[in-house]
């Protein structure tokens, strides 16, 4: 039994293929995140699947019903499905019961309330019911469109950014809020963002999207510790790159020859580092730590920035001209000049072939 | 007009129910104008030979003159009187604002009645100055005759320059303030800044609102039929009402099309790139020019000619008339003639105000492109002239009444007479199709409002694209609505070629009845007639203001 099924699903704007061959399944009570950078196509992705734009390429399953194929569509109003729009979408002439009510209107009105303040009271809004949403915050809107697309009990509910509107504050708590509603509510779910954060915080999977394809679909960890592209690995956090050819099965780098076995000699690489494969010893070279398979090697402070719980520290090692990034904890600020002792976790460093189009 | 076959069953494309109906109004309301280019082009009567030789020479030169003097006439006062009131300080500038707009209550031919009244031998002003100077007969003396394509041209600038005037007002406050103060910082002068900076940045807007008045120009009948000016339009009747010609008056009739397309297209080329800017936003104000006393008194008459001979002197004269003979008025069936006119003008209203809500409602159900261009054609009646419409509707109208007399003739043996051509019903078909693009405009700009994401959202939870309608689309549109209906109502009530064309055989309005009167010469009896339409008119020139007030800043959006 599966939640949502998207298969073989592709989709152009006057010949501008923006969905290309996506594939995609959201188990029974599941959670998966599509993000990707804006306009890869991610938002048309989802509006497929609701039956808001049709699809032109492709299937759409939701539970055991196909609801969409090139010659076929079901209308999104017979979908049971439960949409939350990026701007919310309430409509402004309908008191926030009212709203939640809107999808409930097959049933008898005493169920119709039953039901409504249900939802509302799961979303802990039950005593704001009279009021209109413009005399709601922006959280609470979220919170009314969220009750509204789950009071019907849809088969599966598609979220458009919902948290983009809220400030950043605001947003790790209605995250958390969000996760709540949905692991209770046991629907299926696609989320789409735009942000990894957010993604990898949300998802029990992530499905990553770029230029209207999906380039990996795994579970968060998956993904941050194993990424199947540089620009994957750029795109879950911030990163250092150093470049290279192969020759002899390594490459040169500062941190001395580099092995890369898997790619034949000649091949342009880049080797793609997160701050915390980089291990700084500031100010004394007495321990040098031995667990990991690269050598230690000196190196000078260019620069120090300390951001709230961890420090970034910016550093050249030996002679070379390449600027390394480190993320440290705490406060950490060495005068610039500074020589430190730097070794390079390998398992956090990613060698990718140079083409993108190659590892895509 | 809403078909029933959308997706019930699933398995057909959703909104399937909201594509084809839209053409289908599309062709309805183009095919009065493809009629009329269809007979003109048939080679059945070789009128064209004819009239090329005779009258469209005439004709031509007369349209043309008439639409340079006009053009000329509403860009002057619009534009002038729209930068005083926006950037200069005088006294009774707010009042003007909204009273500028007045003279569009007026119909032309009231104006040009009344003023033939007043100006002729007989009237008031050539009696005072005959006495005044002592003349004793029109040798003594020159003085201008109105019944002339000038009058014609001073007549019409004077009721249509606000079409210019609105737009050129909503193009210099939507300008940037810092545009201009950059102008004044620079050195330049008010008027400098004016002719520099302004004018250029407000031009499209310019163009737009004299291309407006200008088709407004075209679809008069009743000005250049009393003045006796042969132009296109005058041509058209003639043609058919006096010589019974249908596909004489449609070949003047497409060389009518024909100046309105190049109108058009004239105002495209001009816009270039820029969109047109709907006359209501947000206005902001702007650091005004405080006038030297001299300058003030000059902007204040500026203001007030147009306010005066536009507006005030003809209702004057229309209430003055009306007070002295109210009763006569009733006698005269005024009543009926209300009624006449209530009638017509509701159902067309209250059509074309569906139409409208269908039509704009239909693309946000399903975005298509060929959609997109049907509604661009629903919208194209409001720039035809309504010679050419009637004209037009009277095509397929005959057509299909002597196609059904014929067919139950030979079936039945009984005739069914013309059963729609010279009724009410092609009447208020002509409103609708040239009035849709007015209730259009006011329901389509209200539904631009209400996110597309509302819709869906509606759908999402269960609604079909009619049960979404109703329920949330509807409640968010319905002033709009109100103003749609509003303002081709008042349309109606002021229309007068359509009318004049299609009504049944002694069958008045108020409109036909004025033109009646005054065509007879009895000025004091069309009066009464003419004042309940100006009346009427005043409507929308108080939902402008309204709308104009409202956005002003520091006051609630209306």
């Amino acid at each position: 039994m599966i939640g949502l099924r998207i298969e073989d699903l592709s989709h152009a704007y006057d010949g501008l293929t923006v969905v290309d061959r996506v594939n995609l399944d959201v188990g029974e009570g599941e959670i998966v995140c599509l993000v990707g950078p804006s306009g890869c196509g991610k938002s048309t992705t989802l509006r497929l699947a609701a039956g808001l734009e049709p699809v032109q390429r492709g299937r759409v399953t939701i539970g055991d019903t196909v609801v969409a194929t090139a010659t076929f569509s079901v209308a999104p109003e017979r979908r049971r499905l439960g949409l939350v729009f990026q701007d919310y979408a309430l409509f402004p002439h309908l008191t926030v019961f009212e709203n939640v009510a809107f999808g409930l209107a097959a049933l008898a009105p005493a169920e119709q309330r039953q039901r409504a303040l249900a939802a509302l009271d799961q979303v802990r809004m039950a005593t704001q019911s009279t009021l209109y949403p413009h005399e709601l915050s922006g959280g609470q809107q979220q919170r009314i469109a969220l009750a509204r697309a789950l009071a019907p009990r849809p088969s599966v509910m598609l979220l458009d950014e919902p948290f983009s509107n809220l400030d950043f504050q605001l947003r790790r708590q209605v995250w958390e809020d969000t996760l709540g509603v949905l692991r209770r509510a046991g629907t299926p779910t696609l989320l789409v963002t735009h942000d990894p954060h957010e993604a990898m915080k949300m998802g029990d999977r992530v499905a990553v999207m770029e230029r209207g394809r999906i380039t990996q679909f795994a579970r968060p960890s998956e993904i941050y510790g194993r990424p199947a592209s540089a620009s994957i690995a750029r795109f879950f956090g911030e990163t250092t790159t150093l470049t290279g050819t192969v020759r002899g099965g390594q490459v040169a780098t500062p941190f001395n020859a580099f092995p890369v076995e898997s790619y034949p000699d000649g091949t342009e690489v880049e080797i793609v580092i997160r701050p915390e494969a980089l291990h700084l010893n500031i100010g004394h070279a007495a321990h040098e730590r031995c667990e990991f398979n690269t050598p230690t090697l000196d190196a000078s402070v260019v620069e120090a920035r300390h951001l709230g719980p961890y420090s970034l520290v910016h550093f050249r090692v030996n002679d070379d001209a390449t600027v390394l990034v480190a993320r440290v904890p705490g406060v950490v600020a060495p005068r610039v000049g500074t020589a430190l002792r730097v070794h390079l976790d390998r398992t956090a460093a990613f060698v990718f072939p140079r083409d993108e189009k190659l590892s895509a | 007009m809403v078909a029933g076959s959308e997706g019930v069953d699933g398995s057909q494309r959703s909104g399937g129910g909201w594509t084809v109906p839209p053409f289908a109004t599309a062709i309805v309301v183009a095919a009065p104008i493809l009629a009329v280019v269809g007979i003109a082009l048939l080679p059945g009567e070789a009128v064209w030979y004819h009239l090329a030789t005779t009258v469209l020479p005439a004709y031509a030169l007369n349209t043309l003159t008439l639409l340079v003097g006009v053009g000329v006439g509403v860009l002057a006062i619009g534009t002038i009187t729209a930068w005083l009131v926006t950037m200069c300080e005088f006294p009774g500038r707010r009042a003007f604002e909204w009273a500028l707009l007045l003279p569009m209550a007026i119909p032309a031919y009231v104006v040009a009645f009344v003023y033939t009244g007043m100006l002729e031998y007989a009237g008031p002003v050539q009696s005072g100055l005959r006495a005044w100077f002592g003349w004793s007969t029109a040798r003594d003396y020159w003085f201008p005759d109105i019944r002339t394509v000038g009058g014609a041209i001073a007549v019409m600038t004077l009721v249509l320059y606000p079409y210019v005037y609105l737009l050129a007002r909503a193009a210099f406050t939507e300008q940037s303030v810092g545009q201009i103060e950059v102008a004044r910082t620079l050195g330049r002068g008010g008027l400098r800044t004016f002719v520099t900076v302004a004018l250029p940045l407000a031009r499209p807007a310019l163009v737009a609102g004299t291309t407006l008045a200008l088709l407004e120009a075209l679809n008069d009948f009743g000005t250049v039929d009393y003045f006796a000016v042969n132009t296109f339009t005058r041509g058209t009747f003639n043609v058919w009402l006096g010589m019974n010609n249908l596909a004489g008056a449609a070949q003047i009739a497409v060389a009518l099309v024909a100046v309105v397309l190049a109108l058009i297209a004239l105002e495209r080329a001009a816009r270039g790139r820029r969109r047109f800017r709907a006359a209501h936003g947000t206005y902001r104000s702007l650091p005004r020019y405080t006038l030297s006393p001299a300058r003030q008194g000059a902007a204040f008459v500026a203001c007030a000619l147009p306010v005066a001979l536009g507006f005030l002197v003809p209702a004057a004269t229309l209430a003055e008339d009306t007070v002295g003979d109210l009763g006569g008025a009733f006698d005269r069936g005024f009543v009926r003639l209300a009624l006449n006119s209530l009638g017509l003008a509701l159902v067309a209203a209250a059509l074309a105000t569906a139409v409208a809500l269908f039509l704009a409602y239909a693309p946000r159900v399903r975005q298509t492109r060929p959609l997109a261009a049907a509604l661009r054609i629903a919208g194209i009646g409001y720039a035809m002239p309504g010679a050419v419409l009637a004209i037009g509707v009277l095509i397929p109208f005959g057509w299909f009444d002597n196609r059904l007399d014929a067919a139950l003739r030979s079936l039945f043996g009984v005739s069914s007479g013309l059963l729609l051509s010279g009724t009410v019903a092609a009447l208020i078909f002509a409103y609708v199709v040239r009035f849709l693009a007015v209730a259009l405009g006011s329901v389509d700009a209200s539904f631009t409002k209400v996110p597309i994401g509302i819709d869906h959202a509606a759908r999402t939870l269960g609604a079909t694209p009619r049960q979404a309608l109703v329920r949330v689309g509807l409640p968010l549109v319905r002033p709009s609505l109100l103003a749609a209906a509003l303002l081709v109502f008042v349309d109606v009530m002021k229309e007068l070629p359509m009318t004049l064309i299609l009504r049944p055989f002694n069958f008045n309005t108020l409109a036909t009845r004025t033109y009646e009167y005054a065509g007879g010469e009895q000025l004091a009896q069309a009066a009464p007639l003419a004042l309940a339409i100006v009346l009427v008119g005043i409507i929308p020139v108080i939902m402008l203001s309204r709308a104009i007030a409202a956005a002003r800043p520091g006051q609630r959006r209306a």
